[in-house]
Parts: structure tokens; sequence; C-alpha cells
């Protein structure tokens, strides 16, 4: 299990449960779930033309998550949100679906984009993807004080001159930037599982944004750590247990939230005083 | 290969089956999209369409007719959104985020059995792009039929929805079963993105679901114009997108159809861009359907 070319597995998809956990802490937080799904799957479509025209997966992928966060974030305003994120995946994927009937041997490569190639990584991508996530990371953490305001808080966020609709951009950038290397490595469709699952589950468990961070990250691991073992034991595909497990730490965060917020109730009740505001 | 990817293109039957379904699809769709656009759960419309995606594959699995696969996981997951969903949009996208993300692990385990049991590559292809081309004469009864069951539930609720979706708080003091509603909102969301998914694929389903309602929420004045002419966008995309795309086969590359998914998007794109061509005072007319609401909502 952690023979030579399996050491290439665990260390890619360590690096992608890390930038999926901080990442998707955000996107949690700020309510852009559906933009994490659009991204990843719409920078399926770049990698279907990148291979059409012959071009590098990975700039077909970086060309279209970028295009489809510009897309959805200058579209964003103009009109619905959901709307507009809606509009942007759908003319992706119809691009891509264009792309993949245009050029013929795809089913594999589509199957393997969707859901990942996990044990299949060659060790000269590990370290783009080290630096890349490096980055997406930095990044966030750079824009960390912004973005909460500006979620949490949106009108002071504008009072204090920061422009929620340019920290939303760099959020979608980075969110772009991060999605593009990891979508080889375990698929468009896992990313968003990756991203959503342990993110909302580490906020069930506290408020403290940088332990939800750290929770986030935590959780990630874990499950990809877990679908790693089993998927190499039982040859079921990685993709599965990512999704299953990612919605079983979100579900065990909202008991042990309801747990929690009845007995906050109860002391809250009993002293009468008011706990603090928790989103 | 192109012969595998659009059988019978030439033969009339298969395109005449194209047009009838598609003709429902895009009625249905628009009609039911109108409120999803307005209560704002595009995602929750995209999602069930991807869930019931799953259920297809299950199906294709088992060797039952995808439609039931289809039908059954895009219900049962609509009634999981209701339930686990809370009620707050941001705290219901997470929600949707999380039955959507386990929905998709087991459509990758079950293609991944799939794949074990025949060598059909194509089969992920095929569930998620969809064609129009190859429905199956045996299903399209079932099809028009539960089309028209989700058109009959969301008119009859329509009055109720729109409250609903306008303002929860006067539609509970008025009375009105508001969860009930919503549940049974979704159930019918369900049935005609399962029933859109599984003709025209998923991708497809949430542009004839969203695009054409947008649109039209933005050009009409009133629900039941915004209905008719998202109807009418709805259909006239279909059309036109299933004629070039038969068309398309005289195109480069060496007759080789483009895929009609591809020609609807972007048809269904078009239509709503043009909408920022005419008359962008008509905005400010309508903000609860239109335009941007406030978009965070602040956690209290």
């Amino acid at each position: 299990m952690f023979s030579g070319f399996m050491m290439n597995t665990w260390i890619a998809a360590t690096i992608v449960a890390v930038i999926a956990g901080v990442v998707g802490f955000f996107a949690v937080l700020r309510g852009s779930t559906f933009a994490a799904h659009a991204i990843p799957n719409g920078a399926f479509a770049g990698a279907a033309g990148a291979s059409l025209i012959g071009a590098n997966t990975l700039l077909g992928l970086a060309v279209f998550s970028v295009a489809g966060a510009l897309g959805i974030g200058s579209f964003g305003r103009k009109a619905r949100h959901d709307v507009a994120t809606a509009l942007i995946l759908v003319l992706m994927l119809g691009i891509g679906a264009l792309f993949i009937s245009l050029g013929d041997q795809y089913a594999q490569e589509t199957y393997s984009l969707l859901f990942g190639e996990v044990f299949g990584i060659s060790p000269d991508v590990l370290l783009p993807i080290g630096i890349l996530g490096a980055l997406s990371v930095l990044a966030l953490l750079v824009i960390f004080r912004p973005l909460m305001l500006t979620s949490a808080m949106p009108e002071v966020a504008a009072a204090r001159g920061v422009s929620p609709r340019r920290v939303e951009m760099a959020f979608l950038l980075i969110m772009a930037l991060a999605t593009s290397m990891t979508v080889p490595v375990v698929g468009a469709l896992l990313m968003f599982s990756l991203m959503i699952g342990p993110a909302a589950a580490a906020r069930s468990f506290t408020a403290r944004p940088w332990l939800a961070v750290v929770l986030s990250v935590a959780f990630g691991l874990i499950t990809v750590w877990i679908g790693i073992a089993i998927s190499y034991e039982t040859d079921w595909p990685l993709g599965f247990f990512v999704g299953v497990l990612g919605a079983a730490f979100f579900l065990t965060g909202r008991a042990w939230a309801s747990l929690r917020g009845r007995r906050l109730l109860r002391s809250r009740r009993s002293s009468a005083v008011p706990a603090s505001a928790n989103a | 290969m192109h012969w595998l990817i659009e059988p019978g293109l030439l033969a009339s039957s298969p395109v005449r089956v194209a047009v009838l379904v598609g003709t429902v699809v895009a009625i249905t769709s628009a009609v039911v999209g109108v409120f999803t656009v307005t209560r704002g759960q595009s995602f929750a419309g995209h999602s069930l369409a991807d869930v019931a995606t799953t259920g297809g594959s299950g199906a294709f699995l088992v060797g039952l007719n995808q439609f039931w696969g289809f039908l059954a996981f895009g219900v049962a997951a609509a009634v999981m959104l209701e339930v686990i969903g809370v009620q707050r949009r941001r705290g219901r996208d997470v929600a949707t985020g999380v039955v959507l993300g386990a929905a998709l692990g087991l459509a990758a385990l079950f293609l991944y059995l799939g794949s074990q049991h025949s060598s059909t590559t194509g089969a992920s292809f095929t569930v998620l792009f969809g064609s129009i081309f190859v429905i199956q004469p045996s299903t399209v009864p079932a099809l028009i039929a539960s089309g028209v069951i989700a058109l009959i539930v969301i008119v009859a609720l329509s009055r109720v929805l729109l409250l609903t979706s306008l303002s929860p708080d006067v539609a509970a003091a008025r009375g009105v079963p508001v969860r009930a509603v919503g549940v049974a909102y979704l159930v019918a969301l369900a049935i005609s993105v399962s029933l859109s998914s599984v003709a025209i694929g998923a991708v497809l389903s949430t542009a004839l679901l969203i695009g054409p309602a947008a649109t039209a929420l933005r050009v009409a004045k009133g629900p039941v114009r915004a209905m008719v002419t998202a109807a009418a966008i709805g259909v006239a995309v279909t059309w036109l997108g299933i004629l070039l795309a038969y068309d398309s086969y005289y195109w480069p590359p060496h007759g080789h159809a483009w895929p009609v998914s591809f020609f609807i998007v972007a048809l269904v794109v078009v239509a709503y861009l043009l909408t920022y061509l005419h008359r962008p005072a008509r905005r400010r007319r309508s903000p609860s359907l239109g335009t941007p609401r406030a978009e965070v909502e602040v956690g209290a």
C-alpha cells in the first residue's frame, strides 16, 4: 500500500485534501457552494478542449476554470447569483459536450476527469500541484480578514472600504486556481465533495474560524486517507468513499451541533445569559 | 465511432421522438423553472439532475429502464433536501451540496461497477450528457405522463407557491403550510428534472430549467406571463437546437453531427443575454424576480 507508485498517490491526495479543506471552508462560509460545484465541473470542459487541440490538459483546465470564475463573478453582479452560476456552468458543459463529441476517443478520459485517477499519478505532477496549492492557500490566508469580514458583515466591510465584489472575485479566482490542478487528481465531481463535506462538518463543530479551517483540513485528510486505503483494498472508486465519508462527517457535525445547541439552550435558560451570536 | 454517438440520425423516427419529448420537457422545465428561479433554488434544481443521474447509472447497472432510476433517486433526493435542509438560503445550499456530493460518490461506484460488467465506457457520457436522439420509444409515454403530472402539480400550486416564494412569512401567517408546499414543489421539480435528464441529459436539464425561466422573468410582467413566455422560449430553443444538430451533420468536420445539448445550451444563453440589450429600465420593475437580491444573508 505504501510502495513506490502509491507514495505519489498518498502525497497528491494529501495536498489536495489540504487545499480542498481550506478553500472549502470559505466556500461553505460564503455560501459559494454552487460555484464550488460549477468551477471544477466547467473546468472539465477545458480539459476536453485541450485534448482536442492537443494542448496540455492542465492548461485547458486552468483556462476554463479561470474563465468560469470570471464569468460567475462578473455575471453574478448583473443577475441573480445562482442563475448566473447555473448558466455559466451549463454553457461550459455544453461546450465540453461539443469538444468531447468532436474528439473521438475521449470516453475513458471523461470518466477519469470526472471521477479522478488518483492511482495513476506520475511523480512529475506533484511539484506543480504542490506549488499551485501552496500559492492558493497562501493567497487565501492573505485575504483571510477581508474574506471573513465580507462574509459575516458585508455592510461593515463596505463601510471600511473593503469591496465585497472584489473580494468575491478574488476568492472565485483562487478557487479556480485551486481546482484546476486538483481536478486531474481527484476529478471534478470529487473535488466538490471534498470541498463541501469536511468544511460543512467543521463549521458545525466550532464557530471559531481558525479552528474550523484546521478541522476542515483534518476531516478532509481523514476522508482521503481512509478512502485511499479502502479503495486500494477493494478496488472500488475513491470517489465513492470520499462522497460517503464527506456526508457522514456532515451528518455527525449536524448531530453534534443540535446536541450542543440543546445543551446550550438549557444552560442559557438556567443562567439567563445571552450567548454570543453563532452563524 | 460517430455512428455510436448519434445512431439513426438520418432516420426520421428518432427525430420525431426527439421533437415530441423535447417539447414536453421544454414546457415542463420552463414552467417549473419560473419558480425555481424565483425561489433561488437553481442549485437544488441542478443537483437534483445530477442526483437523478446517479439513479440512472444505478438502473443501468441492474438492467432496469433508466427512467425509473432517475425518478426514484430524484424524488428521494428532493425529500432528503427538504428534511435536512435548513430554511436559510446559505444553509440550504450547503445541505444541497452534501446530498449532491454523496450522490456523486454513489454515481462513481455505479459507473465503476457498470464498467466491470460490460465494457461500455460511453455510459458515463450518455448518462451525463444524454442524447435526445436515442430515447427509447417505449419510454415515451412514461416521460410524457410524468411531465404532465409535474406540470399539473405546479399549476395547481402556483398561487400558493408564489406566495411562499415571495413572502414566506405572510404565507405562514395566512395558514399556508409552507413546509408541505415546499416538499410538493421539490417533488414536482424532481420529477421534471429526472424527466429532462433522462431525455436530454443532466446538462441540458439545468439549461432548460433555468435559462428560459430566467429570461422570461426579465422580460415578462407577472407570473402567468412569465410562465407562458418561459415555455415559449424553451420550446423555441429546443426545436431550433434539434434542427441545428440535425443540420450540423453536414458541417465540418467530415459528416459528424454536433451534439444537440451544445446547441440548446448556446441558444439558451444567447436568449438570456439578449434581454440585457432590451430595455434595462425594466429591471427596476420587479425587484424580487429579476434583479440580484441582497445576496449575503447575515448570520444571526
